[in-house]
């Protein structure tokens, strides 16, 4: 009753939908870092939009079935092979004992997931299945996969063929365009370096993982002068440690932004400049190293309409796969 | 004075109390966040203290953005007037200082360090007005240290000394991060201490080990069962110096889920501290000791 991990790609770990609340201890929330994908891929096979899935990044795993179950991929184009024949992505598929599923190589986005009829049923701590790396905590023994690995599942009952076409996912620009609403210590840079700052296009640096996305290749920023604040540092772009929002944007020395995501160090002390909405958090976990993308400034009240739009949009492909 | 409030995006309000580090904007936030928990607002979900600011995350889709900052709004003027009085308690953490490991870190980035030529300690100790190490050590074991903030990674908390500003130790950070730490080092970055809940990058300068985990995923550790975080923001935390017998032992007794530290309950008041600060920390350290 498992699945057992030939060779486990190049970071693949157990995600749901993560578990909020412990963030004041500096446990992020985490789960899966392109939250639609997650959902979908459960839908398709017939699980809670919550059960666990994997993540792959960049590569897929090669695994081992035990037992028959239905499986789906979504997210990032990682096209699935069964027993080296080529699987569409976004549909679900059965597979039988002694089944080998690998994956081809990546052809769009970053990330795929994969959801197995029944569920990963790794142990749920903290009221979720989600790995938290850094901290060691949850998933499969609290970090990414290793080839030997066997991943236990849960009950499942779902039905092959089930799909979500194309004009239901949300598709990405190019460059990719984030929007953020400014704030936090968006008061510390000048008014030239806020203006150039929107208006430049960044490319998204190797350094982009859970945790978050670093971005390079704009004009370092220029801060309004000040005497430093006790107990902020002496750097200008310094301030007194405080928590990180998700989605923020902190600019350490005021040369390379960096987007916090599901795995955020909870707090620290550099400035941020504003937080990217919500609704594009998915958006970011789609994004491959040296992907051109700006930053678009926003306000509350789109914001909160991008993530209205953002839950029809899930309604709708909910909707479709509902029947 | 009055707090700075922020929308982080859409789903976060932020609260900035001062822009300076001090034990009065620390407990101002601590008010906020101890109100925002009791007042049980629908909606809220993370409610995260911080050194001089704080944080709500919330679900927009259950309470109003505007509805929420309003509501924080009315809660201000009582945390500012508080006379903050919290009921918390006193931990203490044997540290061995000068210890072999975070020496053979210290030399391994030596030239990522503002004075590759001293290590941490000697470094810290000579930008602090110290003549030695030792009297270093002694200001910095000698004196209580409130938990501001927990964070950064799972468990790691910031400790901000409970000394009057003249008496705060500072440091810079690297000038580069480490790409290494040891697990449990005690650091210091500006005018903070900062526990390592694992191993990892870091860029604070490095003093000592503590034997005893602060995190612990697996709950196995016997005073780590429930929580799997030691600190909460407000514990009060004093180091005990040791030396490298002590630390042996301890680890052993660590090792056969023997040991927990001295937890004693206690009461603080800000007002009192402030008009008699080493009075005020002597009777907590007696706590401690026992007498």
């Amino acid at each position: 009753m498992a699945v057992k991990v030939i060779s486990p790609g190049l970071s693949t770990s157990v995600q749901d939908l993560g578990r909020p609340g412990h963030y004041h201890v500096g446990i992020p929330e985490g789960g899966g870092m392109d939250r639609f994908a997650t959902r979908i891929a459960n839908l398709l096979v017939g699980n809670d939009p919550g059960a666990a899935v994997l993540e792959a990044t960049f590569m897929g795993p090669e695994l081992e079935f035990t037992q028959s179950a239905v499986v789906a991929v979504t997210g990032g184009e990682l096209p699935p092979k069964l027993n080296g024949e080529e699987r569409p992505t976004w549909e679900s598929f059965p597979v039988k004992a002694g089944d080998r599923l690998s994956f081809g190589f990546l052809k769009g986005g970053a990330r795929a997931y994969l959801a197995v009829s029944g569920g990963i049923d790794v142990p749920v701590v903290l009221g979720s299945r989600s790995t938290y790396i850094l901290g060691a905590l949850g998933g499969h023994q609290g970090r990414t996969l290793k080839a030997g690995d066997e991943l236990p599942l849960g009950e499942g009952s779902g039905k092959a063929g089930l799909s979500l076409p194309a004009n239901l996912r949300r598709a990405g620009n190019s460059p990719a365009e984030l929007r953020m609403l400014p704030g936090m210590y968006w008061h510390r840079i000048t008014e030239a370096a806020g203006t150039r700052f929107f208006e430049e296009t960044w490319k998204v640096a190797p350094e982009a993982d859970r945790i978050g996305y670093r971005f390079r290749g704009g004009t370092p920023l220029e801060f309004v002068e000040r005497e430093q604040p006790f107990g902020a540092g002496s750097d200008p772009s310094n301030i007194v440690d405080a928590c990180y929002p998700y989605g923020s944007v902190q600019v350490p020395s005021g040369t390379e932004p960096i987007v916090l995501h599901r795995d955020a160090v909870s707090g620290g002390g550099y400035m941020m400049l504003g937080v990217v909405i919500s609704a594009d958090m998915d958006l970011i976990a789609q994004l491959q190293p040296h992907t051109p993308a700006r930053f678009v400034p926003v306000t509350l009240e789109d914001a909160l309409a991008a993530r209205t739009e953002q839950r029809a949009a899930l309604a709708r492909a909910e909707g479709h796969l509902a029947g | 004075m009055s707090i700075r409030f922020n929308f982080g995006g859409d789903e976060h309000i932020f609260g900035e109390v001062s822009e300076e580090m001090s034990l009065t904007s620390f407990f101002t936030g601590l008010s906020m966040t101890n109100a925002v928990r009791t007042a049980g607002i629908r909606g809220v979900t993370e409610i995260c203290p911080a050194n001089a600011s704080f944080q709500i995350r919330f679900n927009p889709d259950i309470v109003k953005p505007q509805d929420l900052l309003r509501e924080l709004k009315s809660m201000e003027e009582a945390a500012l007037k508080a006379d903050p009085v919290l009921k918390t308690r006193i931990i203490e953490l044997p540290v061995y200082f000068q210890d072999p490991w975070t020496r053979e870190t210290c030399l391994r980035f030596r030239e990522r360090h503002q004075d590759p030529s001293s290590t941490d300690l000697e470094y810290s100790a000579r930008i602090n007005g110290y003549a030695t190490v030792e009297e270093f050590i002694a200001a910095y074991s000698g004196q209580p240290w409130f938990v501001s903030m927990v964070g950064f990674v799972a468990g790691l908390p910031f400790l901000y000394q409970m000394v009057e500003r003249k008496k705060q130790i500072q440091a810079p950070k690297y000038l580069r991060p480490r790409t290494d730490t040891p697990k449990l080092t005690i650091g210091h970055g500006g005018c903070f201490a900062a526990i390592y809940s694992v191993r990892g990058a870091g860029g604070y300068q490095m003093y000592g080990i503590t034997p005893a985990p602060i995190y612990d995923p697996t709950r196995k550790v016997r005073y780590l069962s429930d929580d799997m975080c030691l600190f909460k923001p407000g514990d009060i935390v004093k180091f005990k110096a040791i030396g490298r017998d002590d630390y042996d032992a301890t680890l052993e007794e660590i090792e056969a889920n023997r040991w927990q530290p001295t937890v004693r309950e206690c009461t603080f008041s800000l007002k009192d501290f402030n008009s008699d600060i080493y009075g005020i920390n002597a009777k907590l350290m007696e706590l401690i000791n026992g007498r």
